[in-house]
């Protein structure tokens, strides 16, 4: 019976911290996956538990007698879908609808399912985003075109560098570098007329809005650590952007 | 300024951004109106009052407030519906411009650009937190009305 019981602990664990695992790399702020969580850990009754989340690894600790666990997260994306789907996952297994195990495939299939859009639907959304952009900070119709191809282009560019080299920085710093490049031809080529707005439109698919944001709620609710550490990435983020588009206005 | 071109627009932005980060399917009409709302809010304070700083706490406020109501409604996670829509009140311009003014060596206009740039991301941040905290506040003393009220009921 104790054997039971044990393996039973061992799954919540497993549950807790896969929970954790995929809000952390999808983009959830960190007071919310501690709070997920601890909120899994009570319905479940382990009630004097405690877990230290950081955006490269989460520790958990359950009750006195079971050893600390700990999970290590490698890479981070933006998928806000998932999150969603952890969070629904979450309620249920609170509201006791769902059983632990449930809840555990439930998360595993969440895991390894890929709900992001299409790749071309999302060069799409950047490009449409970067024409709007042009137009709603006061560019002109004419410079339209521009702006869609390039935010197009940019975003395709980071996309297909990240896939190779995982290094975020140098792919957002190429992804600048060529936008501002293409955003300079159009612009002596004639075609173009205002080089700033065209930059600016077609750069902002890449601005690190969601970093910025949870990184300075996780430091008002106290979580220094993370909220350091996101506000490092998204500074990186910034400086690669500003730094491939001073490359090209330097010439 | 043409109101109806604008709020379209941002819209257009607000949702595309949605798909870009990968919100649920049916939220992504929901993201472009919170962006709209944003962005209103911030160009009607800009034209009022003329202080973009303020404007940009004003809107992201706005965006918060509505944000959280919808997350209540479709018992998502916030953060869902107030990344996309704070997305159109990010100081791109002004970052952009003080970094071209520091490429041209023209430090001092550099710093005024990326003062404003701090300040106003700031204020942006500022407004989200500030909403957040006073909702949970309102939820709270809802939800303790409410108990309240049931426990009147048995009694």
């Amino acid at each position: 019976m104790a054997e039971i019981g044990e393996t039973r602990r061992e799954l919540a664990l497993d549950c807790f911290l896969l929970a954790g695992k995929i809000l952390m790399e999808n983009g959830a702020e960190t007071y919310r996956v501690e709070d997920t969580m601890i909120r899994m850990a009570i319905s479940q009754k382990m009630t004097h538990s405690h877990c230290f989340v950081t955006p490269t690894g989460i520790m958990f600790s359950p009750t006195e007698e079971m050893a600390t666990r700990f999970v290590r997260i490698n890479d981070r994306q933006t998928d806000l879908e998932r999150v969603a789907l952890v969070n629904a996952v979450s309620r249920r297994l609170v509201a006791g609808e769902y059983t632990l195990q449930k809840a555990y495939e439930e998360l595993q299939v969440i895991d390894q399912t890929n709900y992001k859009f299409h790749i071309w639907l999302q060069i799409l959304a950047a490009a449409m985003a970067s024409g709007c952009f042009l137009i709603l900070l006061g560019g002109s119709w004419s410079d339209l075109p521009f702006a869609f191809v390039f935010g197009g282009t940019g975003f395709i560019i980071v996309e297909t560098i990240l896939i190779q080299t995982r290094v975020k920085f140098f792919a957002e710093f190429i992804g600048a570098l060529a936008i501002g490049i293409l955003a300079l031809l159009a612009v002596y080529s004639g075609y173009g007329t205002d080089l700033d707005t065209i930059i600016i439109g077609s750069i902002m698919p890449l601005v690190p809005g969601l970093l910025i944001t949870n990184a300075v709620r996780d430091l008002m609710a106290g979580h220094f650590v993370s909220g350091l550490s996101k506000g490092a990435e998204a500074f990186l983020t910034a400086f690669a952007i500003g730094a491939g588009i001073a490359l090209v206005l330097s010439f | 300024m043409n109101w109806p071109l604008e709020a379209f627009l941002s819209f257009l932005a607000a949702g595309s951004f949605g798909v870009i980060f990968n919100t649920p399917r049916k939220t992504l009409l929901s993201c472009g109106l919170v962006g709209m709302t944003g962005w209103l809010i911030y160009r009607s304070y800009v034209l009022v009052l003329d202080d973009t700083t303020q404007a940009s706490f004003a809107g992201a406020f706005g965006v918060a407030l509505v944000a959280h109501l919808l997350a209540k409604k479709f018992k998502m996670p916030m953060i869902i519906f107030s990344v996309a829509g704070i997305i159109p009140l990010v100081p791109g311009s002004k970052a952009y411009n003080a970094m071209r003014n520091i490429v041209e060596n023209n430090y001092l206009e550099a710093i005024t650009y990326a003062s404003e740039a701090l300040m106003i991301s700031g204020a942006v941040a500022m407004g989200l937190v500030f909403a957040e905290v006073l909702m949970q506040l309102f939820f709270k003393r809802q939800a303790k009305r409410i108990q309240r009220k049931i426990g009147m009921t048995q009694n």
